[in-house]
């Protein structure tokens, strides 16, 4: 508890909008580094290339991304869905792909006060992870880059 | 919607300022304004309610010996509790001067059950505990929650805040984010209530089991991929403090029926 109370406050200072500068320390092996510019990520997480069908299984899936959880999706047949955030329909029409990849990566190093929750967000910035999700992330670089590229269908 | 949040985020200054007593600026609501219309009949209704079987089972142990050693509760306080004093029940979690530490209701009938029998002390949330509280706290049924606020329970009200207002797990999320600024909204089917405590120990749906507070909490922080806090932690007293004291006001539902 005490140790989180102040790893945060020095980590976030250390890196306000400028993403992961420090090395691997402490850090999972195959967590990729990303840099935010301009309130954006440009480079796809790990170089990764996203699968849309795959993306879409994703957001819907309730031990996975579980977007349905808080956002209305356009997906034939889904009925319990979220009105926490906004609905995502015709996403793609009012942001750009890298702009998405920042929300959906760690909205809240630009937004501390987002409710959304950091999909890829540095593990050492979790307090009190559960025993099975220490030193990692929500959802994988790959499961990431794929539901931003069903998202970018949502036009 | 996204005008609201963008607003929240420009005030996230202002927002942290706020003192205790202003979190929830509107209206105090019980988790019953929140729920379905058939659960609410499910809890209204003496014979549909499956937490009334966790009362006949507290009833049971209330009134009769336990190990065949020692002294029923009912030896003080009455068959069936008749010797209860409802407006003392609605007061928990209570502050204890001697022994400078929160006592919840639960932990109160514990010791009554040590002192009383010489059958071994039950862990915190064993199934015979929660029957007992929700039996004792179902005598108190539409009294109003009474939590004292002042005197010691200033400094760890405000250390229950502190706990509530904090970021958990995964999901990375705090209490007061889902509980203070989101109730109304859906959260896939379900909508989000305050997370009041007046209901406790309440029948969850989800699990099909009576459920005290502190259970709740777990389940809501297990929820966020948070490791939980241990039971009889100073964390999760405090904050079942600090939710009782939200309560204040509403009227005891136990047991009612939740989501
Ligand atoms: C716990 C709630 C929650 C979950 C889960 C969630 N979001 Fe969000 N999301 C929000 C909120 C609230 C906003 C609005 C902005 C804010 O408050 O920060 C938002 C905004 C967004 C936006 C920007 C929308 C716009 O119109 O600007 C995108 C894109 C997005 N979310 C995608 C996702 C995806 C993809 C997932 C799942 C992998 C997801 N969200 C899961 C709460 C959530
Ligand atoms: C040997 C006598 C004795 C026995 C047996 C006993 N109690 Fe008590 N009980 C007390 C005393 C003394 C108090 C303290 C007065 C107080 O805190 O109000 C008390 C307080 C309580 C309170 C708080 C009531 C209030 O008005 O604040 C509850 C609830 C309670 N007991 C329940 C139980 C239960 C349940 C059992 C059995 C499992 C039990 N008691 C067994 C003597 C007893």
């Amino acid at each position: 508890m005490q140790f989180h109370k102040t790893l945060i406050p020095v980590l976030l200072a250390c890196l306000p909008l400028s993403g992961m500068t420090s090395g691997q320390d402490g850090l999972p092996d195959d967590y990729c580094r990303w840099e935010v510019v301009e309130y954006t990520i440009m480079e796809p997480l790990c170089g990764l290339a996203g699968d849309a069908q795959r993306g879409m299984e994703i957001v819907s899936d309730s031990n996975r991304g579980n977007c349905l959880a808080c956002h209305q999706l356009p997906i034939p047949g889904i009925e319990a869905y979220g009105t926490i955030g906004p609905p995502l329909a015709g996403i793609a029409a009012r942001l750009s792909v890298p702009q998405i990849r920042l929300r959906i990566v760690d909205w809240r190093n630009i937004n501390p006060m987002s409710i959304m929750p950091g999909f890829y967000r540095d593990p050492r910035l979790i307090n009190r992870p559960g025993e099975k999700y220490r030193g990692r992330t929500f959802l994988t670089a790959q499961q990431i880059e794929d539901v931003i590229a069903y998202l970018a269908t949502l036009e | 919607m996204i005008h609201f949040n963008k607003s929240i985020w420009l005030c996230c200054g202002f927002l942290l300022a706020i003192p205790a007593t202003a979190a929830l600026a509107g209206e105090v609501k019980s988790g019953y304004e929140y729920i379905r219309p058939a659960s609410r009949a499910m809890q209204d209704d003496d014979f549909e309610n499956p937490g009334l079987l966790a009362v006949e089972q507290g009833q049971h142990l209330f009134n009769n010996k336990q190990n065949g050693a020692g002294k029923a509760c009912a030896e003080c306080h009455g068959k069936d509790g008749t010797g209860l004093n409802t407006k003392s029940i609605a007061r928990y979690p209570v502050y204890s001067e001697n022994n400078a530490e929160i006592v919840t209701l639960q932990k109160r009938i514990s010791r009554c059950r040590d002192a009383g029998t010489d059958s071994k002390t039950l862990p915190t949330d064993h199934p015979d505990l929660v029957a007992l509280e929700t039996f004792v706290r179902n005598r108190a049924i539409g009294e109003a929650v009474n939590v004292q606020m002042d005197g010691p329970m200033t400094d760890l009200l405000k250390e229950g805040e502190k706990l509530y207002r904090t970021r958990y797990g995964l999901i990375d999320m705090s209490c007061y984010q889902c509980h203070d600024i989101y109730p109304g909204q859906m959260i896939r089917g379900q909508k989000i209530s305050q997370g009041q405590g007046n209901g406790f120990p309440a029948y969850r749906l989800d699990t099909g089991e009576i459920t005290s507070l502190h259970q709740r909490i777990h389940q809501c922080l297990s929820l966020m991929r948070a490791e939980p806090f241990d039971a009889d932690s100073e964390e999760i007293n405090l904050m079942g403090l600090y939710i009782m004291s939200r309560s204040n006001g509403l009227r005891i539902e136990t047991p009612a029926v939740r989501y």
